[in-house]
Protein backbone atom coordinates (compact mmCIF):
# COMPACT_ATOMS: atom_id res chain seq x y z
CA UNK A 1 0.00 0.00 0.00
CA UNK A 2 3.14 2.06 0.82
CA UNK A 3 3.73 2.54 -3.04
CA UNK A 4 0.09 3.74 -3.94
CA UNK A 5 0.05 6.46 -6.15
CA UNK A 6 -2.90 8.11 -3.43
CA UNK A 7 -4.57 9.96 -6.94
CA UNK A 8 -5.43 6.53 -8.20
CA UNK A 9 -7.21 3.50 -7.41
CA UNK A 10 -4.85 1.46 -7.72
CA UNK A 11 -3.30 -1.50 -5.38
CA UNK A 12 -2.04 -4.56 -5.17
CA UNK A 13 -4.05 -7.01 -5.78
CA UNK A 14 -3.73 -10.73 -7.37
CA UNK A 15 -5.66 -9.51 -11.26
CA UNK A 16 -1.77 -8.64 -11.83
CA UNK A 17 -3.59 -5.94 -14.15
CA UNK A 18 -2.00 -2.70 -14.65
CA UNK A 19 -3.43 0.16 -14.31
CA UNK A 20 -3.24 1.58 -18.05
CA UNK A 21 -4.38 -1.79 -19.38
CA UNK A 22 -7.12 -1.27 -17.18
CA UNK A 23 -7.99 2.49 -18.22
CA UNK A 24 -7.24 1.06 -22.40
CA UNK A 25 -9.97 -1.65 -21.60
CA UNK A 26 -12.39 0.82 -20.15
CA UNK A 27 -12.45 3.22 -22.80
CA UNK A 28 -12.65 0.10 -24.87
CA UNK A 29 -15.85 -0.43 -22.83
CA UNK A 30 -16.91 2.95 -23.46
CA UNK A 31 -16.76 3.33 -26.72
CA UNK A 32 -18.95 0.04 -27.18
CA UNK A 33 -21.53 2.31 -24.82
CA UNK A 34 -21.45 4.69 -27.47
CA UNK A 35 -21.83 2.47 -30.63
CA UNK A 36 -24.88 0.57 -29.44
CA UNK A 37 -26.59 4.01 -28.05
CA UNK A 38 -26.15 5.15 -31.82
CA UNK A 39 -27.06 2.04 -32.83
CA UNK A 40 -30.67 2.24 -31.12
CA UNK A 41 -30.99 6.13 -32.00
CA UNK A 42 -30.61 5.10 -35.63
CA UNK A 43 -33.37 2.70 -35.24
CA UNK A 44 -35.66 5.48 -33.79
CA UNK A 45 -34.77 7.92 -36.04
CA UNK A 46 -35.50 5.79 -39.06
CA UNK A 47 -39.17 4.21 -37.94
CA UNK A 48 -39.96 7.91 -37.35
CA UNK A 49 -38.62 8.98 -40.56
CA UNK A 50 -40.44 6.84 -42.42
CA UNK A 51 -44.04 7.95 -40.44
CA UNK A 52 -43.22 11.22 -40.83
CA UNK A 53 -42.79 10.93 -44.84
CA UNK A 54 -46.11 8.71 -44.92
CA UNK A 55 -47.73 11.20 -42.63
CA UNK A 56 -46.53 14.46 -44.77
CA UNK A 57 -47.46 12.84 -48.42
CA UNK A 58 -51.09 12.00 -46.66
CA UNK A 59 -51.43 15.38 -45.11
CA UNK A 60 -49.90 17.42 -48.46
CA UNK A 61 -52.11 14.82 -50.51
CA UNK A 62 -55.40 15.34 -48.58
CA UNK A 63 -55.68 18.32 -46.01
CA UNK A 64 -57.66 19.85 -48.86
CA UNK A 65 -60.53 17.76 -49.57
CA UNK A 66 -61.09 17.32 -45.64
CA UNK A 67 -63.79 19.88 -44.78
CA UNK A 68 -67.48 19.96 -43.83
CA UNK A 69 -69.00 18.69 -46.82
CA UNK A 70 -66.41 15.81 -47.00
CA UNK A 71 -67.24 15.11 -43.58
CA UNK A 72 -71.01 15.26 -44.01
CA UNK A 73 -71.75 14.25 -47.98
CA UNK A 74 -72.06 10.59 -49.09
CA UNK A 75 -70.19 8.90 -51.52
CA UNK A 76 -70.62 10.12 -55.43
CA UNK A 77 -69.41 9.10 -58.75
CA UNK A 78 -68.00 12.69 -59.13
CA UNK A 79 -65.01 13.62 -56.71
CA UNK A 80 -66.37 16.91 -56.10
CA UNK A 81 -68.97 15.90 -54.05
CA UNK A 82 -67.89 12.78 -52.69
CA UNK A 83 -68.36 12.28 -48.91
CA UNK A 84 -67.65 9.67 -46.44
CA UNK A 85 -70.09 10.35 -44.11
CA UNK A 86 -71.57 7.06 -44.68
CA UNK A 87 -68.50 5.11 -44.08
CA UNK A 88 -67.59 7.65 -41.12
CA UNK A 89 -70.54 6.60 -39.23
CA UNK A 90 -69.93 3.14 -39.94
CA UNK A 91 -66.42 3.43 -38.27
CA UNK A 92 -67.82 4.76 -35.29
CA UNK A 93 -70.11 2.27 -34.95
CA UNK A 94 -68.99 -0.81 -35.83
CA UNK A 95 -65.81 0.22 -32.77
CA UNK A 96 -68.65 1.30 -30.50
CA UNK A 97 -69.68 -2.47 -30.50
CA UNK A 98 -66.66 -4.04 -30.97
CA UNK A 99 -65.56 -2.44 -27.60
CA UNK A 100 -69.17 -3.32 -26.18
CA UNK A 101 -68.30 -6.91 -27.16
CA UNK A 102 -64.83 -7.18 -26.14
CA UNK A 103 -64.29 -5.30 -23.37
CA UNK A 104 -66.67 -7.60 -20.95
CA UNK A 105 -65.93 -10.61 -23.10
CA UNK A 106 -62.29 -10.58 -23.47
CA UNK A 107 -61.96 -9.21 -19.67
CA UNK A 108 -64.03 -11.89 -18.16
CA UNK A 109 -62.44 -14.61 -20.31
CA UNK A 110 -59.06 -13.15 -18.89
CA UNK A 111 -60.17 -13.37 -15.24
CA UNK A 112 -61.51 -16.67 -15.33
CA UNK A 113 -58.58 -18.08 -16.64
CA UNK A 114 -56.35 -16.13 -14.63
CA UNK A 115 -57.85 -16.01 -11.31
CA UNK A 116 -60.81 -18.59 -11.29
CA UNK A 117 -59.42 -21.90 -12.73
CA UNK A 118 -56.42 -23.67 -11.53
CA UNK A 119 -52.85 -24.28 -14.07
CA UNK A 120 -53.21 -27.36 -15.12
CA UNK A 121 -52.82 -28.69 -19.07
CA UNK A 122 -56.69 -27.88 -19.82
CA UNK A 123 -55.72 -24.30 -18.99
CA UNK A 124 -52.09 -24.05 -20.70
CA UNK A 125 -53.80 -25.84 -23.78
CA UNK A 126 -56.06 -22.73 -24.01
CA UNK A 127 -53.38 -20.69 -23.28
CA UNK A 128 -51.62 -21.27 -26.61
CA UNK A 129 -54.52 -21.67 -28.20
CA UNK A 130 -55.34 -18.13 -27.53
CA UNK A 131 -52.25 -16.84 -28.40
CA UNK A 132 -52.32 -18.79 -31.79
CA UNK A 133 -55.62 -17.44 -32.54
CA UNK A 134 -54.02 -13.68 -31.99
CA UNK A 135 -51.96 -14.74 -34.91
CA UNK A 136 -54.49 -16.30 -37.20
CA UNK A 137 -54.65 -13.85 -40.79
CA UNK A 138 -57.84 -11.66 -40.22
CA UNK A 139 -59.52 -12.89 -43.89
CA UNK A 140 -59.66 -16.44 -41.88
CA UNK A 141 -62.08 -14.71 -39.44
CA UNK A 142 -63.46 -12.62 -42.12
CA UNK A 143 -64.88 -16.11 -43.86
CA UNK A 144 -65.79 -17.60 -40.08
CA UNK A 145 -68.15 -14.23 -40.03
CA UNK A 146 -69.53 -14.66 -43.13
CA UNK A 147 -70.67 -18.28 -42.42
CA UNK A 148 -71.52 -18.03 -38.79
CA UNK A 149 -72.50 -14.26 -38.38
CA UNK A 150 -74.36 -13.57 -42.17
CA UNK A 151 -75.20 -16.92 -43.04
CA UNK A 152 -76.26 -19.21 -39.85
CA UNK A 153 -77.17 -16.54 -37.90
CA UNK A 154 -78.92 -14.35 -40.53
CA UNK A 155 -82.14 -13.95 -38.32
CA UNK A 156 -80.23 -11.77 -35.81
CA UNK A 157 -78.03 -10.12 -38.04
CA UNK A 158 -80.22 -9.98 -41.10
CA UNK A 159 -76.75 -10.71 -43.16
CA UNK A 160 -74.23 -8.56 -43.73
CA UNK A 161 -75.13 -5.83 -41.40
CA UNK A 162 -73.06 -3.65 -38.97
CA UNK A 163 -73.61 -6.38 -36.11
CA UNK A 164 -71.99 -9.10 -38.34
CA UNK A 165 -69.26 -6.88 -38.72
CA UNK A 166 -68.73 -5.84 -35.68
CA UNK A 167 -68.75 -9.25 -34.52
CA UNK A 168 -66.17 -10.47 -36.85
CA UNK A 169 -63.83 -7.67 -35.31
CA UNK A 170 -64.06 -8.83 -32.27
CA UNK A 171 -63.51 -12.30 -32.73
CA UNK A 172 -60.61 -11.22 -34.20
CA UNK A 173 -59.42 -8.61 -31.67
CA UNK A 174 -60.68 -10.40 -28.50
CA UNK A 175 -57.26 -13.26 -28.44
CA UNK A 176 -55.15 -9.65 -27.90
CA UNK A 177 -58.26 -8.81 -25.24
CA UNK A 178 -57.45 -11.84 -23.52
CA UNK A 179 -54.02 -11.76 -23.78
CA UNK A 180 -53.38 -8.15 -22.22
CA UNK A 181 -55.65 -9.26 -19.35
CA UNK A 182 -53.86 -12.15 -18.22
CA UNK A 183 -50.70 -10.33 -18.76
CA UNK A 184 -51.54 -7.46 -16.32
CA UNK A 185 -53.28 -9.84 -13.85
CA UNK A 186 -50.26 -11.66 -13.78
CA UNK A 187 -48.33 -8.24 -12.59
CA UNK A 188 -50.41 -7.99 -9.81
CA UNK A 189 -48.13 -9.04 -6.88
CA UNK A 190 -49.90 -12.42 -5.32
CA UNK A 191 -49.55 -10.67 -1.76
CA UNK A 192 -52.63 -8.29 -2.62
CA UNK A 193 -54.98 -11.71 -3.08
CA UNK A 194 -53.63 -12.93 -0.16
CA UNK A 195 -54.41 -10.26 1.92
CA UNK A 196 -57.77 -10.11 0.70
CA UNK A 197 -58.21 -14.14 0.80
CA UNK A 198 -56.54 -13.73 4.54
CA UNK A 199 -59.38 -11.18 5.82
CA UNK A 200 -61.95 -13.98 4.33
CA UNK A 201 -62.99 -12.37 1.13
CA UNK A 202 -64.31 -14.64 -1.63
CA UNK A 203 -62.57 -15.00 -5.05
CA UNK A 204 -64.46 -12.53 -6.58
CA UNK A 205 -64.35 -9.90 -4.02
CA UNK A 206 -60.59 -10.38 -4.03
CA UNK A 207 -60.51 -10.15 -8.39
CA UNK A 208 -63.51 -7.92 -8.26
CA UNK A 209 -62.18 -5.29 -5.15
CA UNK A 210 -58.23 -5.37 -5.36
CA UNK A 211 -56.68 -7.23 -7.86
CA UNK A 212 -58.97 -5.77 -11.65
CA UNK A 213 -58.92 -2.06 -9.93
CA UNK A 214 -55.09 -2.75 -9.68
CA UNK A 215 -54.63 -4.72 -13.38
CA UNK A 216 -57.05 -2.20 -15.26
CA UNK A 217 -54.53 -0.05 -17.23
CA UNK A 218 -52.97 -2.98 -18.49
CA UNK A 219 -56.12 -3.92 -19.51
CA UNK A 220 -57.06 -0.67 -21.12
CA UNK A 221 -53.95 -0.69 -22.96
CA UNK A 222 -54.73 -4.21 -23.96
CA UNK A 223 -57.94 -2.71 -25.29
CA UNK A 224 -56.95 0.49 -27.27
CA UNK A 225 -54.32 -1.97 -29.13
CA UNK A 226 -57.33 -4.31 -29.66
CA UNK A 227 -59.77 -0.99 -31.21
CA UNK A 228 -56.29 0.20 -33.31
CA UNK A 229 -56.20 -3.57 -35.11
CA UNK A 230 -59.70 -3.26 -35.59
CA UNK A 231 -60.37 -0.14 -36.67
CA UNK A 232 -58.07 -0.37 -39.43
CA UNK A 233 -59.27 -4.01 -40.58
CA UNK A 234 -60.20 -4.47 -44.23
CA UNK A 235 -60.01 -7.99 -45.52
CA UNK A 236 -62.53 -9.51 -43.00
CA UNK A 237 -65.02 -7.20 -43.53
CA UNK A 238 -64.88 -7.20 -47.27
CA UNK A 239 -65.10 -11.12 -47.11
CA UNK A 240 -68.72 -11.10 -44.96
CA UNK A 241 -69.60 -8.35 -47.67
CA UNK A 242 -69.52 -4.69 -46.20
CA UNK A 243 -70.54 -2.88 -48.86
CA UNK A 244 -68.76 0.30 -50.46
CA UNK A 245 -71.55 2.29 -51.93
CA UNK A 246 -74.37 3.53 -48.67
CA UNK A 247 -75.92 6.41 -49.64
CA UNK A 248 -78.00 6.07 -46.21
CA UNK A 249 -77.09 6.45 -42.68
CA UNK A 250 -78.04 3.37 -40.34
CA UNK A 251 -81.08 4.60 -37.98
CA UNK A 252 -80.05 4.78 -34.38
CA UNK A 253 -81.83 1.93 -32.89
CA UNK A 254 -81.85 -1.95 -32.89
CA UNK A 255 -83.15 -2.05 -36.21
CA UNK A 256 -80.16 0.39 -37.49
CA UNK A 257 -77.34 -2.50 -36.17
CA UNK A 258 -79.13 -4.52 -39.02
CA UNK A 259 -78.68 -2.39 -41.64
CA UNK A 260 -75.54 -2.61 -44.43
CA UNK A 261 -73.01 -0.13 -43.81
CA UNK A 262 -69.32 0.33 -44.73
CA UNK A 263 -66.38 1.54 -42.64
CA UNK A 264 -63.34 3.89 -43.12
CA UNK A 265 -60.90 1.59 -44.67
CA UNK A 266 -63.44 0.53 -47.31
CA UNK A 267 -64.19 3.48 -48.23
CA UNK A 268 -60.33 4.34 -48.90
CA UNK A 269 -59.54 1.23 -50.29
CA UNK A 270 -62.55 1.63 -52.86
CA UNK A 271 -61.29 5.46 -53.95
CA UNK A 272 -57.34 4.39 -54.13
CA UNK A 273 -58.43 1.67 -56.84
CA UNK A 274 -60.14 3.81 -59.04
CA UNK A 275 -58.50 4.75 -62.06
CA UNK A 276 -59.20 9.30 -61.56
CA UNK A 277 -56.38 11.31 -59.65
CA UNK A 278 -58.78 13.00 -57.75
CA UNK A 279 -60.03 10.15 -55.92
CA UNK A 280 -56.22 9.24 -54.69
CA UNK A 281 -56.72 13.29 -52.79
CA UNK A 282 -59.99 11.82 -51.51
CA UNK A 283 -58.61 8.92 -50.27
CA UNK A 284 -55.78 10.68 -48.30
CA UNK A 285 -58.55 12.93 -46.80
CA UNK A 286 -60.01 9.36 -45.79
CA UNK A 287 -56.82 8.54 -44.47
CA UNK A 288 -56.48 11.51 -42.37
CA UNK A 289 -59.60 11.26 -41.00
CA UNK A 290 -59.44 7.80 -40.08
CA UNK A 291 -56.24 8.33 -37.69
CA UNK A 292 -57.85 11.43 -36.09
CA UNK A 293 -61.00 9.00 -35.19
CA UNK A 294 -58.17 6.58 -34.18
CA UNK A 295 -56.22 9.32 -32.10
CA UNK A 296 -59.50 10.40 -30.23
CA UNK A 297 -60.19 6.75 -29.47
CA UNK A 298 -56.87 5.87 -28.22
CA UNK A 299 -56.78 9.58 -26.28
CA UNK A 300 -60.25 8.10 -24.38
CA UNK A 301 -58.59 4.99 -23.09
CA UNK A 302 -55.61 6.94 -21.79
CA UNK A 303 -57.81 8.91 -20.32
CA UNK A 304 -60.33 6.36 -18.84
CA UNK A 305 -56.52 4.44 -17.89
CA UNK A 306 -55.37 7.39 -16.01
CA UNK A 307 -58.15 7.89 -14.16
CA UNK A 308 -57.40 4.38 -13.50
CA UNK A 309 -54.28 5.18 -11.63
CA UNK A 310 -55.02 7.28 -9.72
CA UNK B 1 -45.20 -35.85 20.96
CA UNK B 2 -41.23 -35.78 21.99
CA UNK B 3 -42.05 -33.62 24.81
CA UNK B 4 -45.77 -32.85 25.69
CA UNK B 5 -45.50 -30.77 28.47
CA UNK B 6 -47.81 -31.36 31.72
CA UNK B 7 -49.77 -28.21 31.78
CA UNK B 8 -50.86 -28.27 28.49
CA UNK B 9 -53.70 -30.05 29.47
CA UNK B 10 -54.66 -27.30 31.84
CA UNK B 11 -55.27 -24.36 29.11
CA UNK B 12 -57.76 -24.63 26.42
CA UNK B 13 -56.40 -25.42 23.34
CA UNK B 14 -57.28 -23.53 20.32
CA UNK B 15 -55.98 -25.25 17.53
CA UNK B 16 -54.73 -28.11 17.73
CA UNK B 17 -52.70 -30.17 15.30
CA UNK B 18 -52.58 -34.01 15.09
CA UNK B 19 -49.73 -36.24 12.60
CA UNK B 20 -50.52 -33.76 10.17
CA UNK B 21 -48.35 -34.05 7.23
CA UNK B 22 -48.11 -31.16 3.91
CA UNK B 23 -47.33 -32.47 0.35
CA UNK B 24 -46.50 -29.91 -2.52
CA UNK B 25 -47.44 -32.06 -5.70
CA UNK B 26 -45.90 -35.17 -4.21
CA UNK B 27 -43.44 -33.79 -2.94
CA UNK B 28 -43.68 -33.87 1.15
CA UNK B 29 -42.73 -30.92 2.90
CA UNK B 30 -43.35 -31.52 6.52
CA UNK B 31 -43.99 -34.87 8.34
CA UNK B 32 -45.95 -35.59 11.09
CA UNK B 33 -47.25 -32.46 13.20
CA UNK B 34 -48.59 -32.83 16.22
CA UNK B 35 -49.42 -29.75 18.51
CA UNK B 36 -51.47 -27.80 20.57
CA UNK B 37 -51.90 -24.01 20.37
CA UNK B 38 -53.25 -22.60 23.62
CA UNK B 39 -55.94 -20.14 23.96
CA UNK B 40 -54.82 -16.27 24.25
CA UNK B 41 -50.89 -17.23 24.53
CA UNK B 42 -48.26 -16.48 21.63
CA UNK B 43 -46.95 -19.40 20.40
CA UNK B 44 -43.64 -19.07 18.33
CA UNK B 45 -42.65 -21.45 15.51
CA UNK B 46 -38.72 -21.50 15.01
CA UNK B 47 -36.20 -23.62 12.77
CA UNK B 48 -33.99 -22.74 10.19
CA UNK B 49 -35.22 -22.15 6.72
CA UNK B 50 -36.79 -24.55 4.69
CA UNK B 51 -38.17 -26.44 8.01
CA UNK B 52 -41.48 -26.21 6.93
CA UNK B 53 -42.68 -23.87 9.81
CA UNK B 54 -44.52 -21.63 7.52
CA UNK B 55 -46.20 -24.01 5.68
CA UNK B 56 -47.46 -25.60 9.21
CA UNK B 57 -48.78 -21.47 9.98
CA UNK B 58 -50.36 -21.80 6.63
CA UNK B 59 -52.30 -25.05 7.19
CA UNK B 60 -54.21 -22.89 9.93
CA UNK B 61 -56.09 -21.09 8.08
CA UNK B 62 -55.94 -23.31 4.81
CA UNK B 63 -54.27 -20.22 3.20
CA UNK B 64 -52.18 -23.72 1.91
CA UNK B 65 -55.60 -24.67 -0.51
CA UNK B 66 -54.53 -21.10 -2.72
CA UNK B 67 -51.05 -23.16 -3.74
CA UNK B 68 -51.94 -25.53 -6.60
CA UNK B 69 -50.92 -29.13 -5.72
CA UNK B 70 -50.82 -28.34 -1.84
CA UNK B 71 -52.45 -31.62 0.06
CA UNK B 72 -52.67 -32.10 3.63
CA UNK B 73 -53.15 -35.06 5.43
CA UNK B 74 -53.62 -35.48 9.01
CA UNK B 75 -56.12 -33.55 11.37
CA UNK B 76 -56.42 -29.82 12.51
CA UNK B 77 -59.03 -28.99 14.89
CA UNK B 78 -60.05 -25.27 15.92
CA UNK B 79 -62.77 -25.62 18.87
CA UNK B 80 -62.98 -29.95 18.20
CA UNK B 81 -63.73 -28.94 14.24
CA UNK B 82 -61.78 -30.58 11.69
CA UNK B 83 -60.93 -27.59 9.51
CA UNK B 84 -60.49 -29.66 6.53
CA UNK B 85 -63.81 -32.12 6.82
CA UNK B 86 -66.17 -31.40 4.10
CA UNK B 87 -68.54 -28.28 3.95
CA UNK B 88 -66.14 -26.79 6.17
CA UNK B 89 -65.63 -23.54 4.10
CA UNK B 90 -62.20 -21.91 3.77
CA UNK B 91 -63.23 -18.36 3.57
CA UNK B 92 -65.33 -18.72 7.20
CA UNK B 93 -62.39 -20.34 8.27
CA UNK B 94 -60.18 -17.02 7.62
CA UNK B 95 -62.43 -14.56 8.70
CA UNK B 96 -61.80 -16.41 12.17
CA UNK B 97 -58.75 -17.21 11.90
CA UNK B 98 -56.23 -14.25 10.63
CA UNK B 99 -52.86 -13.64 9.00
CA UNK B 100 -50.70 -11.30 9.08
CA UNK B 101 -47.74 -11.87 6.03
CA UNK B 102 -43.96 -11.35 6.71
CA UNK B 103 -43.32 -8.57 3.93
CA UNK B 104 -46.28 -5.64 4.76
CA UNK B 105 -48.74 -6.03 2.27
CA UNK B 106 -51.56 -3.33 2.55
CA UNK B 107 -54.18 -2.69 0.08
CA UNK B 108 -53.12 0.56 -2.29
CA UNK B 109 -56.00 2.50 -0.93
CA UNK B 110 -56.74 4.98 1.60
CA UNK B 111 -55.72 3.34 5.29
CA UNK B 112 -59.42 3.79 6.15
CA UNK B 113 -60.28 1.76 3.18
CA UNK B 114 -57.53 -0.97 4.36
CA UNK B 115 -59.70 -1.19 7.92
CA UNK B 116 -63.17 -1.35 6.13
CA UNK B 117 -62.53 -3.86 3.58
CA UNK B 118 -62.76 -6.95 5.68
CA UNK B 119 -65.77 -5.25 8.11
CA UNK B 120 -67.86 -4.59 4.50
CA UNK B 121 -67.35 -7.84 2.60
CA UNK B 122 -68.13 -10.42 6.11
CA UNK B 123 -71.31 -8.04 6.44
CA UNK B 124 -70.45 -6.08 9.61
CA UNK B 125 -73.37 -3.67 10.42
CA UNK B 126 -72.36 -1.40 13.14
CA UNK B 127 -70.73 2.24 12.46
CA UNK B 128 -67.33 2.02 10.23
CA UNK B 129 -65.94 5.16 11.87
CA UNK B 130 -65.95 3.93 14.65
CA UNK B 131 -64.49 0.12 13.97
CA UNK B 132 -61.76 1.65 12.04
CA UNK B 133 -60.59 4.20 15.12
CA UNK B 134 -60.68 1.09 17.59
CA UNK B 135 -59.00 -1.22 14.86
CA UNK B 136 -56.11 1.33 14.24
CA UNK B 137 -56.04 2.00 18.40
CA UNK B 138 -55.84 -1.42 18.98
CA UNK B 139 -52.82 -1.99 17.03
CA UNK B 140 -51.24 1.07 18.59
CA UNK B 141 -51.43 3.19 15.02
CA UNK B 142 -54.06 5.32 15.76
CA UNK B 143 -52.24 8.49 17.25
CA UNK B 144 -49.86 8.43 13.75
CA UNK B 145 -53.11 8.19 11.04
CA UNK B 146 -55.69 9.38 12.77
CA UNK B 147 -55.40 12.99 10.59
CA UNK B 148 -54.80 10.77 7.39
CA UNK B 149 -57.01 8.18 6.79
CA UNK B 150 -57.93 9.23 3.18
CA UNK B 151 -54.03 8.87 2.21
CA UNK B 152 -52.82 5.67 0.71
CA UNK B 153 -51.38 3.04 2.95
CA UNK B 154 -48.58 2.63 1.26
CA UNK B 155 -47.51 6.23 2.06
CA UNK B 156 -46.65 4.70 5.22
CA UNK B 157 -43.49 3.28 6.42
CA UNK B 158 -42.67 -0.40 6.68
CA UNK B 159 -43.34 -0.30 10.36
CA UNK B 160 -46.77 1.60 10.09
CA UNK B 161 -47.66 -1.08 7.43
CA UNK B 162 -47.31 -4.03 9.42
CA UNK B 163 -49.45 -2.47 11.74
CA UNK B 164 -51.24 -1.26 9.35
CA UNK B 165 -51.72 -4.82 8.49
CA UNK B 166 -52.26 -5.73 11.81
CA UNK B 167 -55.53 -3.47 12.62
CA UNK B 168 -56.59 -4.92 9.51
CA UNK B 169 -56.67 -8.24 10.69
CA UNK B 170 -58.19 -7.52 13.89
CA UNK B 171 -61.05 -5.56 12.51
CA UNK B 172 -62.95 -8.53 11.87
CA UNK B 173 -62.42 -9.89 14.78
CA UNK B 174 -61.01 -13.27 14.57
CA UNK B 175 -60.00 -15.46 17.32
CA UNK B 176 -56.64 -16.52 16.09
CA UNK B 177 -53.62 -14.57 14.41
CA UNK B 178 -51.05 -16.00 12.68
CA UNK B 179 -48.08 -14.24 12.04
CA UNK B 180 -45.75 -15.04 9.45
CA UNK B 181 -42.07 -13.40 9.98
CA UNK B 182 -44.21 -10.05 10.56
CA UNK B 183 -40.83 -8.44 11.67
CA UNK B 184 -38.37 -9.62 9.09
CA UNK B 185 -38.63 -7.00 7.12
CA UNK B 186 -38.68 -4.80 9.96
CA UNK B 187 -36.09 -2.00 11.69
CA UNK B 188 -35.41 -2.88 15.48
CA UNK B 189 -37.76 0.22 16.58
CA UNK B 190 -40.83 -1.17 14.30
CA UNK B 191 -40.22 -4.48 15.51
CA UNK B 192 -40.01 -3.54 19.06
CA UNK B 193 -43.16 -1.83 18.40
CA UNK B 194 -44.92 -4.44 17.08
CA UNK B 195 -44.05 -7.55 19.89
CA UNK B 196 -45.39 -4.49 22.36
CA UNK B 197 -48.67 -4.48 20.33
CA UNK B 198 -48.45 -8.32 20.21
CA UNK B 199 -48.29 -8.48 24.00
CA UNK B 200 -51.58 -6.03 24.25
CA UNK B 201 -53.13 -8.06 21.52
CA UNK B 202 -52.66 -11.72 23.49
CA UNK B 203 -55.20 -10.58 25.84
CA UNK B 204 -58.07 -11.03 23.21
CA UNK B 205 -56.55 -13.17 20.54
CA UNK B 206 -54.56 -16.41 20.14
CA UNK B 207 -51.17 -15.60 18.55
CA UNK B 208 -49.37 -18.03 16.57
CA UNK B 209 -45.97 -16.51 15.27
CA UNK B 210 -43.34 -18.17 12.87
CA UNK B 211 -39.84 -15.84 13.21
CA UNK B 212 -36.46 -16.31 12.29
CA UNK B 213 -34.86 -14.05 15.07
CA UNK B 214 -34.97 -16.15 18.04
CA UNK B 215 -34.61 -13.16 20.36
CA UNK B 216 -37.78 -12.35 19.28
CA UNK B 217 -38.82 -15.97 19.98
CA UNK B 218 -37.85 -15.74 23.59
CA UNK B 219 -39.16 -12.15 24.33
CA UNK B 220 -42.60 -12.42 23.03
CA UNK B 221 -43.94 -16.02 23.42
CA UNK B 222 -45.40 -18.07 25.74
CA UNK B 223 -44.08 -21.34 24.38
CA UNK B 224 -42.16 -22.32 21.48
CA UNK B 225 -42.21 -24.64 18.91
CA UNK B 226 -38.83 -25.83 17.21
CA UNK B 227 -38.71 -26.94 13.58
CA UNK B 228 -36.18 -28.48 11.91
CA UNK B 229 -35.20 -29.71 7.97
CA UNK B 230 -33.85 -33.43 7.52
CA UNK B 231 -32.74 -34.76 3.86
CA UNK B 232 -34.59 -36.94 2.27
CA UNK B 233 -33.41 -39.88 -0.10
CA UNK B 234 -34.50 -37.64 -3.20
CA UNK B 235 -32.40 -35.21 -2.19
CA UNK B 236 -34.98 -32.67 -0.91
CA UNK B 237 -35.37 -31.70 2.11
CA UNK B 238 -38.84 -32.40 5.03
CA UNK B 239 -39.46 -30.87 8.04
CA UNK B 240 -40.75 -31.81 11.23
CA UNK B 241 -41.07 -30.57 14.98
CA UNK B 242 -38.78 -31.34 17.07
CA UNK B 243 -39.61 -29.85 20.63
CA UNK B 244 -42.05 -28.34 21.67
CA UNK B 245 -42.29 -26.78 24.92
CA UNK B 246 -42.53 -24.07 27.33
CA UNK B 247 -40.66 -20.99 25.91
CA UNK B 248 -38.41 -20.86 29.17
CA UNK B 249 -37.73 -24.51 28.99
CA UNK B 250 -36.81 -24.29 24.96
CA UNK B 251 -34.76 -21.47 25.40
CA UNK B 252 -32.91 -22.44 29.05
CA UNK B 253 -33.48 -26.55 29.26
CA UNK B 254 -34.21 -27.87 25.90
CA UNK B 255 -34.50 -31.59 26.29
CA UNK B 256 -33.19 -32.29 22.60
CA UNK B 257 -29.95 -31.79 21.55
CA UNK B 258 -31.11 -30.33 18.07
CA UNK B 259 -32.92 -28.01 19.48
CA UNK B 260 -29.83 -26.79 22.15
CA UNK B 261 -27.72 -26.34 19.37
CA UNK B 262 -30.07 -24.48 17.49
CA UNK B 263 -31.39 -21.83 20.32
CA UNK B 264 -27.65 -21.57 21.44
CA UNK B 265 -26.59 -20.68 17.97
CA UNK B 266 -24.29 -23.26 16.94
CA UNK B 267 -26.30 -23.92 13.79
CA UNK B 268 -28.54 -23.33 11.17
Amino acid sequence: MTTSNPQSFERESSWNIDQATFLKALRQRYTFDKVFATLALLAVVFSLFVLAVLLIDVFIDGIGRVNWSFLTSFPSRRPAEAGLVSALVGTVWVMVLVALITFPVGVGAGVFLEEFISDNWFARAIEINISNLAAVPSIIYGLLGLQVFVRVMFPITQGRSILSGALTLSLLVLPIVIIATRESLRAVPGSIRQAGFALGATRWQVVREHVLPLAMPGVLTGVILALSRAIGETAPLITIGALTYIPFLPELSLKGLQSPFTVLPIQIFNWVSRPQADFYSLAAGGIIVLMVVLLLMNATAIYLRNRFQK
Amino acid sequence: MISDSMNQTLTEAALRAQNVFVYYGSTLAVRDVTLDIPKNKITAFIGPSGCGKSTILRCFNRTNDLISGARVEGKITFHGRDLYAKGVDPVEVRRRIGMVFQKPNPFPKSIYENIAFGARINGYQGNMDELVEQSLRSAAIWDEVKDKLKESGLSLSGGQQQRLCIARAIAIEPEIILMDEPCSALDPISTLKVEELMQQLKERYTIVIVTHNMQQASRVSDKTAFFNAEATDKGGKVGYLVEYDDTSTIFSNPKQEYTRDYVSGRFG
